[in-house]
């Protein structure tokens, strides 16, 4: 009982402050000011919310938050696609060479990923794609997380299909997609989530490539909507919400994955 | 390693090459290698040259200036001195601060959840919830509940205490929030550490009359020595790596006080363009990381 105690106490601290943005985000401009703070809205209204979304040429909200979908999904399909065929190689193929470049990419995880920013900056902007959603979606799929998270899965799979498939005939092509792909639907999605959440939520990027609000994605344009809305809190944390509710639901709905994923991936690392 | 080279082997020789050619394992990696190529080696490089260079982004001239930018960071008199080992220090005073929270309150949350009872995934589901979300919203939250005049958390203690713009408050603002933000990560890696222990140990354990506090010692931490390694690392790295509670919480207030290394060298590189000096700054900076790396692994085995 003294856990359940525990438990519940702390889930108060976690899941309040949650619980608190919500609930300023559908109170009127007066109640959000009032002090002491009401805990919960007494005359409820999402004004906040119609304001969040109609807009202005400064703030495009819905336009911010259509980037963070295009830019997590095509990111994610990047990495799953990049990712999933190096790793069957690494895994699966012997070729010259192989050992220096799996030493040299899982190096690379150890590396902290500030001391790419400066130069990778200046390579994109040689590419001619800052300012654009390009910049949002290639440079991120280059890390090497995913190849080493599907490679671990893919030398867990029995090699006795393979072998077989070859004797029938097929080359690494077919085994790939046929056998390889199709056994490693929980790895893939893992791998998915992961990759969608990271550039959903990316800030530190984004607010050095990007420059007009129009390629704002929301953890960006939260800062600027901040700036626009100073004291207009409900808005703001409307934002918040908006930024905050895809991927509690996404994490919801895929807990267990996600979870696995990244304990199983931690402790092999 | 080698017996799956040796398996692979065998596969080969039972099979005859037709069945893939030369190419087809660079055919597999080629889509990656490219993206690896120009996004991650390049940059490595690409920066070590930047730094060797009075490179200013807006300027067209970019003078060659050899080691100009690193000994600048050593040298009392130059402009970059100050504001960078202010925040080299401030950057030390975080992880210093946040490391033992982050390592040791993530284990008792382990340690709640790891019997099985009603409603345990939802637990850790509960308080893994806010990593799931980004620093722009988890800092936007807070700087809300932490107003000293609009505040909930002043409120409810009675105080008004300007939380995010004085010190020492600023540090206990952002070790609290990070700690809120990012103690499901370090959980459910202990979690999963304390799960992969044998049954068996802790049933010996009983057999001996091992209280809780024993079991604990005797049994789970031992088992979870591998576990802590890396969760030590990862949170000095990560705590180190801090960049958006300084940006968005505190701003760095006050006074540029709580403002990291990370966000200083950013803002020197991309904001102002300086990214010779800046580039400089960063590699500085991983160095004293790989220093502290290693440190801590030579502690961890010197202890086992």
């Amino acid at each position: 009982m003294r856990r359940y105690t525990v438990l519940v106490a702390l889930a108060v601290v976690f899941v309040a402050p949650l619980l608190w943005a919500l609930g300023t985000s559908l109170k009127s401009q007066t109640e959000a000011t009032r002090v002491p703070p009401t805990v919960w809205p007494a005359e409820p209204t999402a004004r906040a919310y119609g304001t969040l979304f109609e807009g202005t040429t400064q703030t495009p909200v819905l336009r911010w938050f259509a980037n963070s979908l295009i830019a997590a999904t095509g990111q994610m399909i990047l990495v799953l696609v990049v990712s999933s065929l190096a790793a069957y190689a690494l895994a699966r193929l012997e070729f010259r060479g192989k050992r220096v470049m799996f030493g040299v990419i899982v190096g690379t995880l150890l590396v902290p990923g500030f001391v790419f920013l400066i130069p990778s900056f200046l390579i994109v902007d040689a590419l001619g794609w800052l300012d654009s959603l390009t910049v949002l979606i290639v440079p991120g799929a280059a890390g090497a997380f995913g190849v080493f998270f599907l490679r671990q899965f893919f030398l867990g799979l029995p090699r006795e299909l393979d072998e077989a498939a070859l004797i029938e005939g097929a080359n690494h092509w077919h085994i790939f997609l046929r056998i390889t792909l199709p056994l490693s639907k929980p790895a893939l999605a893992t791998l998915a989530v992961l990759s969608f959440l990271s550039n959903w939520n990316d800030f530190i990027w984004p607010i050095f490539v990007i420059f007009s609000p129009d390629y704002f994605t929301l953890p960006p344009g939260l800062s600027i909507l901040q700036g626009a809305y100073t004291i207009d809190y409900p808005v703001i944390m409307a934002g918040a919400v908006l930024a905050s509710v895809p991927v509690l639901i996404l994490f919801a709905l895929t807990q267990r994955y996600v979870i696995e994923g990244i304990s199983r991936s931690g402790l092999k690392g | 390693m080698a017996t799956l080279t040796a398996k692979a082997g065998t596969a080969r020789a039972t099979t005859p090459v037709a069945w893939s050619g030369r190419a087809t394992p660079y055919l597999f990696m080629a889509p990656y290698l490219v993206l690896f190529g120009v996004f991650v080696l390049a940059p490595a490089i690409y920066g070590l040259w930047v730094s060797l260079h009075d490179w200013d982004f807006l300027l067209e001239g970019r003078p060659f200036v050899g080691l100009d930018n690193y000994t600048a960071l050593f040298d009392p008199a130059s402009a970059v001195y100050g504001d960078f080992w202010m925040s080299m220090r401030a950057t030390g005073v975080f992880t210093l601060l946040s490391v033992p929270f982050l390592v040791v309150l993530p284990l008792g949350v382990a340690l709640l959840l790891n019997r099985p009872f009603r409603g345990r995934t939802f637990f850790r589901g509960l308080f893994f919830a806010p990593y799931v979300l980004g620093v722009a919203v988890v800092c936007l939250m807070w700087r809300l509940l932490l107003d000293p005049n609009l505040g909930l958390v002043d409120w409810l203690l009675g105080t008004d205490i300007a939380w995010t713009t004085s010190l020492p408050w600023g540090w206990v603002a952002l070790v609290g929030v990070t700690v809120w933000w990012t103690l499901g990560f370090n959980g459910v890696i202990y979690l999963a550490g304390m799960q992969d222990i044998p049954r068996e140990l802790y049933d010996a354990a009983k057999v001996d009359g091992a209280g809780r506090w024993a079991e604990f010692r005797h049994v789970t931490l031992p088992g979870l020595r591998p576990v802590m390694l890396f969760v030590v690392t990862t949170t000095i790295l990560a705590s180190a790596n801090m960049f958006g509670q300084s940006y968005l919480l505190t701003q760095g207030a006050p006074g540029g006080e709580t403002r990291t290394a990370i966000v200083y060298i950013l803002q020197q590189g991309l904001a102002q363009y300086k990214m010779g000096s800046a580039s400089a700054m960063s590699y500085v900076l991983t160095l004293a990381l790989i220093v502290v790396s290693v440190i801590n692994f030579r502690l961890f085995r010197g202890r086992s």
